[in-house]
């Protein structure tokens, strides 16, 4: 596989050490001079200096070969997306990571049609939200492709649907049960499954229907 | 008329004064507040500190009424994505895009964004004023 990086930080560096390991081809972009240095010691000719989202480095960097996949992985969301939308639209690219480093450009990305997209600070507000009990309904998973995510719920002694089946509740559309964990076992949630106190269900549904499932589940 | 001016610097500030002494209702936005001076001390348009790519920050500047948008920050790929929100999020068709680098900005017009490349027209116009020159065919040096 032809791999190329634009974005020589550590997550830049980390991912093209790991990638010549595995035997891969790849080639790393950097803009700023002392940290390609740095980079070109370790990788000689598979790091290049300059500017990842000027058409010229990315010639350079062999993208018209096309690679298999490009990673937009610099620090700047503008310079990721306009990497991602010229390896994609330019030169055909078929597979492009784009990194996100300020969540509110989100949307910008999915706007532009650039997925998947990663970012930290959402994987880290994530884990932040399953540690802290108040939040009563937990994303685990957002299938953005797909337009659907998956939520855990925790089910108490106040919950409407506690003593209830899965089939007598009247959940919004657009979402299912998945599973109910119970005394650290886990069922597949089928109509007849009763909901206790104290179960953990996993939901999957449309994303902006949260609140109404929170309403069904949880909420007196 | 309302004419929304992101990046407020020599380009932008004089622009946002050019239709706003026209009698269109313009708002620049700038991340420095320092950028207001720009304006003169007779601006009465609107002016929003903040980010273009900031989605609340355009609200705030009334992107959702705005009939134009100029974007005119100092970075190209800041241009690119602040432009392609104006056009493609909030509907705007005249969404104009200053870019400097003429490779870019000749992909993305391609793509149905305006931009516009200074750098072109820059050198469009040096080479048609050395060409307007009256160079005589020999120079004298060589006939003696």
């Amino acid at each position: 596989m032809y791999v190329l990086i634009a974005g020589g930080g550590k997550a830049g560096a980390n991912v093209m050490r790991t990638l010549l390991r595995h035997g891969h081809e790849a080639t790393i972009i950097e803009q700023k001079r002392d940290r390609f240095e740095r980079l070109e010691s370790e990788f000689e000719h598979q790091a290049m200096q300059g500017d990842a989202t000027e058409l010229y480095t990315l010639e350079k960097a062999g993208v018209k070969r096309p690679p298999d996949l490009v990673l937009a992985l610099t620090g700047d969301d503008e310079d990721n997306l306009v990497i991602s939308q010229l390896a994609k639209e330019k030169y055909g690219v078929q597979k492009i990571i784009a990194r996100v480093n300020d969540p509110r450009n989100q949307p910008h990305f999915d706007l532009l049609g650039i997925s998947p997209t990663v970012c930290a600070t959402s994987s880290i507000l994530g884990l932040v939200e399953h540690e802290v009990p108040e939040h009563d309904l937990v994303h685990l998973l957002e299938l953005r492709k797909e337009n659907l995510e998956i939520v855990e719920v925790q089910i108490d002694k106040e919950s409407p649907s506690a003593g209830k089946t899965v089939e007598k509740l009247r959940l919004p559309e657009g979402s299912r049960l998945i599973s109910v964990m119970r005394d650290g076992t886990a069922e597949i949630a089928v109509g007849s499954t009763e909901l206790k106190p104290g179960d953990q269900v996993l939901a999957i549904l449309q994303p902006g229907k949260e609140d109404e499932l929170r309403r069904i589940l949880l909420k007196k | 008329m309302k004419l929304i001016v992101i990046g407020c610097g020599r380009v932008g500030s004089t622009i946002a004064k050019r239709f706003a002494s026209e009698g269109w209702n313009v708002t620049a936005v700038d991340e420095n507040e320092s950028a207001l001076s720009r304006l003169g001390e007779n601006w009465t348009g609107g002016f929003i500190v903040g980010h273009g790519m900031d989605t609340v920050v355009l609200r705030e500047a009334g992107i959702e009424e705005a009939d134009a948008v100029v974007v005119s920050t100092d970075g190209d790929n800041t241009n690119l994505v602040i432009g392609q929100v104006a056009q493609k999020r909030f509907g705007i068709e005249c969404t104009v895009v200053r870019i400097l680098d003429p490779a870019r900005a000749d992909f993305y017009r391609e793509r149905g964004l305006r931009t516009i490349c200074p750098t072109s027209t820059a050198i469009d116009s040096l080479t048609e004023a050395v060409r307007s020159c009256d160079i005589p065919t020999v120079r004298e040096e060589v006939k003696a």
